[in-house]
């Protein structure tokens, strides 16, 4: 069964997950992918402030599709994580507890989760048409210059994802494939 | 000498985007009902019966079934007794494009240089591959393909000395390193021969062939069989969350080469194996 998570993540949350646990998010998450997080550590080199408070919160990776008239977001599931690494590090020192995307993180980012207690989950890449039916709000609140790319603060209920990187360690991508593989 | 509008190929192209990208391929849904049958994990049960839902979903309400709408890929087999009229053949194309995305609420993920990385709007422009062929006809294949499996591709010049075992060394290195990135189940497609550049399109060439359909060759169909069992011992798995479906299909298309060559290409396709084909004249 499912653990069910309200956000912000507390340090009770990122402590209890392990890699593997099946999870339903519900609550705030905000949108970045490359573009937005080159943004932001260009204001963390500066001194700027950043558009939003990372302390307790969740960044997904994603650039959704143009909503329709109508509709809350288009499709949306989630990006490869890795092009995020380079400047994930200084999102995790100022707070960011939980970070969604597919795909393996570098060591250095998986260290850096261990020493600032953050978790990274997994949703399906590729499942965006189902993904968007858990969005149930989105605004644009920084960068919207950069479209699709913008950071968005999205209001998601029981949004389905698999904790990858827990913070003792637990890596999914490895533990996981290591328990199936049969050419060894 | 038969004539083709350009309007006529606007018209075609726009429907093959929004097609491609709403309605997931018969062969790739039967794909997924497949593997749910026979997959090892739970969790990777879990995440195919979620693939299922979403392509229900896109084709339902004809929306997309994946964010990344894709890098718009053509390969055009153009007949020599065919005239386009009214325009370019290329210009119709880009104009399909760019109007299918649009009109579609299809991502636009093209920049106008990968230096300054502006995006153009409309998903232009396409990447069009053109065969001149015997006839009057006019076949546009199409594939929206993703960023994230492109990206976990690769091509190495082999030896000819390394031989068929070191073509299956090597594209089993290529899915083993692209793990979770590339959006497993993975349709894997692989050039063989050619040189540089077109080992590079055989494999691209080679993902256009459905699901379950095999290479006319019997070597290269006992090859593409073997490859398909392989992968699917590495236990990368849906998502690479682990499991025993890792590729739903694996694609050869080889091609003459120099004496001195074993060019190989791996191009990874995500499950979402998106291609349309439009006969015209």
């Amino acid at each position: 069964m499912p653990i069910n998570i309200q956000l912000p993540l507390t340090e009770e949350h990122v402590r209890t997950l392990r890699a593997g646990d099946r999870v339903l998010l519900s609550g705030t998450v905000y949108t970045a992918r490359d573009a937005a997080h080159k943004r932001m550590a260009e204001s963390i080199r500066e001194g700027k402030p950043l558009p939003v408070e990372l302390t307790g919160q969740v960044i997904y990776y994603v650039g959704p599709t143009p909503a329709r008239p109508g509709e809350v977001i288009g499709s949306a599931g989630p990006t490869t994580s890795e092009r995020m690494d380079l400047y994930t590090p200084a999102l995790l020192e100022k707070g960011l507890k939980g970070m969604i995307g597919k795909g393996h993180r570098s060591e250095v980012v998986k260290q850096s989760m261990i020493d600032n207690e953050a978790v990274y989950f997994g949703a399906v890449g590729g499942a965006a048409a189902l993904i968007s039916r858990s969005i149930k709000a989105s605004r644009v609140i920084a960068y919207e210059d950069l479209g699709t790319e913008a950071i968005r603060k999205l209001e998601i209920e029981n949004f389905p994802v698999v904790v990858i990187n827990d913070i003792y360690g637990g890596d999914v991508y490895i533990d996981s494939v290591a328990k199936f593989r049969q050419d060894k | 000498m038969k004539e083709i509008s350009f309007a006529e190929i606007v018209h075609q192209v726009e429907f093959m985007c929004q097609k491609a990208n709403f309605d997931l391929g018969e062969d790739v849904y039967s794909a997924f009902k497949k593997a749910l049958q026979t997959e090892k994990s739970d969790t990777g049960k879990e995440i195919l019966s979620q693939l299922v839902e979403n392509a229900d979903i896109a084709k339902r309400d004809q929306v997309p079934m994946c964010q990344d709408t894709g890098t718009a890929v053509f390969i055009v087999e153009l007949g020599q007794d065919c005239r386009i009229t009214g325009g370019s053949l290329i210009d119709a194309i880009n104009e399909g494009v760019a109007k299918g995305y649009s009109a579609g609420y299809l991502r636009s993920s093209m920049i106008y240089d990968p230096l300054n990385r502006k995006n153009t709007g409309n998903n232009t422009p396409a990447v069009i591959h053109i065969e001149l062929v015997e006839g009057s006809q006019l076949t546009l294949h199409m594939t929206a393909k993703g960023g994230g499996a492109e990206n976990m591709s690769s091509l190495k010049m082999l030896k000819p000395s390394d031989g068929v075992q070191g073509i299956k060394d090597y594209v089993l290195d290529v899915v083993k390193v692209a793990g979770p990135n590339a959006c497993p189940p993975l349709v894997v497609g692989v050039g063989i021969g050619g040189n540089f550049e077109r080992c590079a399109y055989l494999a691209k060439k080679s993902l256009f062939r459905p699901i379950g359909v095999r290479h006319s060759s019997k070597e290269i169909a006992d090859l593409e069989e073997e490859l398909i069992q392989q992968i699917n011992r590495l236990g990368i798995g849906p998502q690479g969350m682990g499991g025993s479906t890792t590729a739903l299909d694996v694609k050869i298309e080889s091609e003459a080469c120099h004496i001195a060559a074993l060019p190989v290409a791996v191009n990874l396709n995500c499950h979402a194996s998106r291609h349309q084909t439009v006969q015209m004249g």
